[in-house]
């Protein structure tokens, strides 16, 4: 499974890659993997500003359907549009080509709360039991 | 938790186990629609070790078996497999099952995993009305018998292969008693779930590493390849085959469910909710178990309410998914008689959202 030293993690499963003001956002590696299949991703929140916290869309997989987090407050500027024909790519490179949305991070501060690597896979590894 | 005879296998091959029915099962090996375009155009091997099997045996055993299921009995012949389900008593459905018949004072009933604690009770409460001895003339072999299901177009063929008995040329739904690499008295039977072809085999545990390592083999030139319970879902939802949990079950009617043509109302054939079914059915169905195509994007999930064009919940999902053959989201559900037509316009609703999707007949998969 792989964990990227230079992203940043939340407990549920996502990733927030900081450039500077603005960030992606999408699912781990260990994510799509529990996932399976992923086969629609749905995000309809372009344009909002959400809460840390709060959902801003949807990932289906054949057999089950996962709301998607944001890990900071922010405002939803872009879907990656590539999901809509190859959602696949989240299973394939959940760090480059599967990004699910390009935010811009309205609350700085909050990017300190977020797990690094090592904290992350700690994480991951207990929830695995 | 029971481990099936196989289940050694699935973990050296890094399946993701789950529990499913009490068993320690498979879901996925190398991915869910790999697996399932694996048995759609190849051969893939389910590991259904968790099924039950009861056998009826005795000159009353034909009695009991036409009583107890819904489809014609004297239908069967030797060899013959044929689908069916238990009615409940109270106008529902205990299970779903398969009847074989390998004469005609011995048949062997193929019950679900989910079920089998409840079928058996039900079988035993059923056995004193026709005098069954149970534990010798109704029997439950479900612990000692493991099974695999080899389906695709290219099943028979390989395991063609491990046998000198002719399997090629089989009929749908017959079954054979034979050897197997090597192993005598294997039942080999034409059955499946998925819609593609292939043979279900029947071995005492003590069998079952010799026969998967065989089974592998002999299909290795083919391609052969181990598919988890997943796309044994996808699988059989495209061919619009009922799963007993999801789209029927105790408080639904078997012609409700579609299952008309396996309730057979002959004036020879006593069997348990006959009068209420015939009446039923004479009065006319109230809801009817349809499959749809969901025309906006989204994917139906069980339980999702399903609603018409005013937004008025008329039924629920009962099993959703998207279809990897069909490339298109695709469910059942009960609906009310009125739309259940084909083409009739209902919606989803998915997390709150009204998607529109139209009734269509079924099987989805037309191969």
């Amino acid at each position: 499974m792989k964990i990227l030293d230079t992203l940043k993690y939340t407990p549920n499963h996502e990733w927030l890659q900081l450039e500077g003001d603005e960030a992606l956002v999408g699912v781990t590696d260990f994510a799509q993997s529990q996932l399976g299949d992923i086969v629609f991703v749905e995000v309809e929140t372009v344009g909002e500003i959400l809460e840390k916290g709060e959902s801003f869309g949807t990932i289906e997989a054949v057999k089950t359907v996962e709301d998607i987090y944001l890990p900071v407050s922010g405002e939803i500027l872009e879907f990656n549009e590539a999901l809509n024909a190859n959602p696949e790519l989240i299973n394939k490179e959940p760090y480059e080509g599967g990004w699910v949305v390009r935010i811009k991070v309205t609350n700085p501060s909050e990017v300190a709360s977020l797990l690094d690597a090592v904290a992350y896979e700690k994480h991951v590894a207990e929830s695995a039991h | 938790m029971k481990n099936t005879a196989f289940t050694k296998f699935h973990e050296e091959l890094g399946a993701k186990m789950v529990p499913f029915a009490g068993y320690n099962m498979p879901v996925q090996y190398e991915g869910l629609i790999a697996e399932h375009h694996t048995v759609r155009k190849g051969v893939g091997v389910f590991d259904v070790s968790h099924m039950g099997e009861f056998w009826v045996k005795g000159p009353k055993a034909f009695d009991f078996v036409q009583y107890v299921t819904s489809n014609d009995v004297a239908a069967l012949f030797d060899g013959k497999v044929q689908y069916s389900c238990f009615p409940n008593g109270k106008g529902g459905i205990v299970d779903d099952l398969l009847v074989y018949r390998v004469n005609e004072v011995t048949y062997l009933l193929v019950v679900n995993a989910a079920n089998i604690d409840k079928d058996w009770a039900w079988c035993v409460s059923q056995a004193p009305k026709f005098g069954l001895t149970v534990g010798k003339e109704l029997y439950n072999a479900s612990d000692e018998i493991a099974q695999l299901a080899i389906q695709g177009p290219l099943a028979l063929k390989a395991m063609q292969k491990l046998t000198d008995t002719s399997v090629e040329d089989m009929e749908y739904y017959t079954f054979k008693k034979l050897t197997f690499a090597g192993v005598k008295d294997v039942i080999f039977s034409t059955t499946g779930y998925t819609g593609s072809g292939g043979c279900e085999i029947y071995m005492a545990n003590k069998d079952a590493d010799n026969i998967w390592k065989a089974v592998f083999e002999a299909g290795e030139e083919f391609g052969i390849k181990p598919i988890g319970l997943g796309a044994r879902d996808t699988l059989r939802l495209e061919m619009g085959f009922c799963l007993y949990g999801n789209d029927i079950n105790d408080t639904t009617s078997p012609l409700e469910a579609g299952l008309g043509w396996i309730t057979k109302f002959n004036d020879k054939k006593e069997f348990v909710d006959k009068a209420f079914l015939l009446q039923q059915k004479a009065e006319g169905l109230k809801h009817k178990l349809v499959g749809f195509e969901l025309i906006d994007k989204g994917i139906p999930r069980q339980h999702y309410p399903i609603c018409n064009a005013e937004g008025t919940h008329i039924g629920e999902v009962t099993s959703g998914t998207m279809g990897p053959s069909v490339n298109m989201a695709v469910g059942m559900g009960y609906v009310p008689t009125a739309l259940s037509k084909a083409d009739s316009e209902i919606y989803i609703e998915v997390r709150g959202k009204l998607l529109k999707a139209k009734v269509v007949k079924l099987p989805f998969y037309k191969g």
